[in-house]
């Protein structure tokens, strides 16, 4: 007797609930616009932050919204701009892909260290104690926050103790820009060739005293290159970026350190594609 | 009721017990550096905007005139330390471990070293505001290592009140003996600099916080103690870190800073006794900032002293006139052993807040393996602000930074306790360096965004 009672009970309850649940659902029902939902759908899913919003879900709120334009996502590219603009029907805005790039090329053969460092392996932490190691003080301490940091995989440590970034992968988000306490991993449109590896202040003998391959700031790549395109600061020579039509190589080929080379895609790619080859090897070897 | 607090022995709770190794350097007295060929001034020295030069290459610099200015109300003035030519204003190396603007003096070898403008201030006849502003020309900063400038110091905000005036020289570090050497031979100076502060603040009374292990400083002050000056001299428990502000006034007035407060919201100023001594040396003759005593000490250095330097010394010149390094040395600290910085270079000038030059050799240097956290709560029972290093260490290791705030890890005063206690040798203090460092930039790019 008592469990049919019981049984009763739960069923009047279940009842009573389901019937206030569908009143409910009905009375305070949130409007949405339902072009949210697929405007995020179409946007990558990483919540990366890199377009300076919370997470994917607030990009397509404010685009949806008509507050930013579809091409301010770095990570999805123009491809996915483009999808979202023809779905929304506006303009799909700037799309210029970006890619990191690591503005030091002293690594350990031509930039040596001058201390010995056994703490915490973080360049953040090093660089907190009296900025590092090595004899450049602007240099890549090459303990790898950076690589840590990058949550699309395009980055790991070359054993030369500098790291590679992988452009195919890499998004323009610029988390390893945050991350780097030397502030020598930059956002560059991946069109621009001219780079320059260096970010030393030092001029001179003084630069090249701790790094072979140092900018000396002699300026032979600013009076090469075309009226404009170059133009030196603090021994450091400065691409403008509103004159790359007027990029040439002849701008490098003077340079006494090759501090300033010729990017056409990926950096270092003598060193990149075999290390990146042996990585995938390894990691096939591993699934099987 | 003073007997009974006397024999109670003040301090705080937690905190650890560190051999003091002041042996080295504690007997010897205050020796004066002679003047060298050249001298680096990196224009940030102190906490806030770097300095702005009145100099320019070329030009002839008298000893203590100014050679740059403030260039914000946080900010200090810097003098020359000798008389010579600037040699050039460019980028140098700093202690922090970058490379700073600085300004270079080449001592000029015939001319005499006297002060500029030697002559003694009549502080009574001058009014509050304006001993504030002699001592902000001065280029005052904290002595003691943050070198945080004084005159902000000085600069109560409206509707707050700096009822007591805290000396600090309880000198907790091991290894340096700076402060108490500057209390056996220039107390009064100490006296004359309190008296200037106290006008200047307003306060009721003074305190000079002395850990118990300098007997002798204690009982001189106390002797020599001009009977009119509303200040009492507290020995302390020796007990690191003793002689951090927040430390200090809990030991003395049992009154607890609130997290993210300053000691002034408790009615405290505090300032290092090297500071007040140079304060009553600014008076004393009108010398500004110019010189400082830095302990030279550690294992690892042939001949430790108690040197008078002028700012700006290179480290290598102190070395050379302290008869060199032995041939083991490992680590060069700018600082005592606990918070102190390592260097990298021995081109960097002593600066306004070096305290002292430890040089450990391969016996004190030993590199540890980390192993994981046991949670034994050594660090707990250690940690003079009751925060739980075991948790935030944890925290860090996986760059949880966000929930380290809900840990108030903000209020680490970075003292170094925790990693000395931790029997897995884990960094704990290095990795909330790191974590505090990516917070604050954080923060500042968030209000950025918002403003």
């Amino acid at each position: 007797m008592d469990i049919v009672t019981a049984i009763g009970f739960i069923a009047v309850l279940s009842v009573f609930l389901a019937v206030a649940l569908a009143i409910a659902n009905s009375k305070l029902k949130v409007q949405e616009d339902p072009r949210i939902g697929r405007v995020e759908e179409m946007l990558p899913g990483a919540n990366c932050g890199a377009c300076g919003l919370p997470g994917c879900r607030a990009f397509a709120e404010n685009v949806v919204a008509g507050k930013i334009l579809p091409g301010q996502c770095p990570v999805g590219g123009p491809e996915t701009a483009r999808m979202v603009a023809e779905y929304l029907g506006v303009d799909a805005g700037q799309t210029v892909k970006k890619v990191a790039r690591l503005l030091c090329a002293g690594n350990r053969e031509v930039a040596p260290q001058i201390a010995e460092y056994d703490g915490y392996p973080s360049c953040r932490a090093a660089a907190a104690v009296t900025g590092g190691f090595k004899g450049c003080v602007y240099g890549c301490l090459g303990l790898g926050d950076c690589v840590a940091s990058c949550t699309f995989d395009a980055m790991f440590m070359a054993p030369n103790g500098l790291p590679m970034i992988d452009v195919e992968k890499c998004t323009g988000c610029g988390d390893c820009v945050r991350a780097c306490p030397k502030g020598i991993i930059e956002l560059y449109p991946i069109s621009q060739h001219l780079i320059v590896q260096c970010k030393s202040l030092l001029a001179g003998d003084d630069a090249l005293a701790v790094c072979e391959v140092a900018c000396t700031g002699c300026g032979i790549c600013a009076a090469d290159a075309p009226e404009g395109l170059i133009t030196m600061q603090h021994h450091l020579p400065i691409v403008h970026q509103d004159r790359l039509s007027l990029e040439t190589e002849l701008a490098t080929l003077r340079c006494p350190t090759g501090a300033i080379t010729w990017v056409e895609g990926q950096q270092f790619p003598e060193l990149f594609y075999p290390l990146k080859t042996a990585k995938q090897k390894a990691k096939a070897s591993r699934v099987v | 009721m003073e007997r009974l607090l006397f024999r109670e022995k003040r301090t705080f709770k937690h905190g650890i017990h560190p051999r003091d190794y002041k042996h080295f350097t504690r007997d010897l007295p205050i020796e004066r550096m002679p003047f060298v060929r050249e001298y680096v001034l990196p224009l940030s020295q102190h906490a806030g905007a770097p300095s702005r030069p009145v100099v320019k290459r070329g030009e002839r610099v008298f000893r203590g005139q100014l050679i740059a200015e403030p260039a914000a109300f946080v900010s200090a003035a810097l003098h020359a330390p000798v008389t010579g030519v600037v040699a050039a204003v460019e980028p140098r190396e700093h202690p922090a471990g970058k490379m700073v603007d600085a300004i270079v003096i080449q001592r000029d070898p015939h001319s005499p070293q006297t002060l500029f403008n030697e002559h003694p201030i009549d502080w009574s006849a001058l009014t509050p505001s304006e001993l504030l502003e002699i001592i902000r020309l001065g280029g005052f900063v904290g002595l003691g290592g943050a070198a945080f400038p004084t005159h902000v110091k000085y600069a109560i905000p409206e509707g707050k009140y700096a009822r007591f005036f805290f000396v600090n020289a309880a000198e907790c570090e091991p290894f340096l003996t700076t402060d108490y050497r500057i209390m056996l031979e220039r107390y009064p100076h100490i006296f004359s600099g309190i008296r200037v502060i106290l006008k200047i603040l307003g306060s009721e009374k003074a305190y000079i916080g002395v850990e118990d292990n300098k007997q002798e400083a204690i009982a001189l002050l106390r002797e020599t103690m001009p009977s009119d000056l509303p200040c009492e001299v507290v020995p302390l428990k020796t007990k690191y870190p003793q002689g951090a502000e927040k430390m200090l006034i809990e030991a003395v007035l049992h009154r607890e800073v609130p997290s993210g407060r300053l000691p002034i919201d408790v009615e405290v100023v505090v300032n290092n006794v090297g500071t007040v001594a140079a304060i009553g040396e600014l008076f004393a003759y009108n010398q500004p900032l110019i010189e400082r005593v830095v302990t030279i000490t550690g294992p690892g250095i042939h001949r430790p002293a108690n040197l008078l330097v002028p700012i700006g010394t290179r480290l290598s010149d102190v070395i050379a006139h302290c008869g060199g390094m032995k041939d083991n040395v490992r680590q060069v600290l700018f600082g005592g052993p606990m918070m102190g910085m390592p260097q990298r270079s021995l081109d960097v000038p002593i600066m306004k807040g070096t305290s002292g030059v430890l040089f450990l050799t391969d016996g004190e240097v030993v590199p540890r393996r980390e192993y994981p956290c046991i949670h034994c709560m050594k660090c707990v029972d250690a940690c003079p602000m009751y925060l739980n290093p075991s948790l935030l260490g944890m925290l860090a290791r996986v760059r949880r930074y966000e929930d380290m705030l809900e840990h108030y890890i903000m209020d680490c005063i970075e003292c170094g306790s925790c990693s000395y206690v931790c029997p897995s040798n884990i960094p704990l203090v290095q990795r909330f360096r790191v974590a505090k460092a990516l917070l604050r930039e954080k923060m500042a790019r968030e209000r950025a965004v918002q403003g």
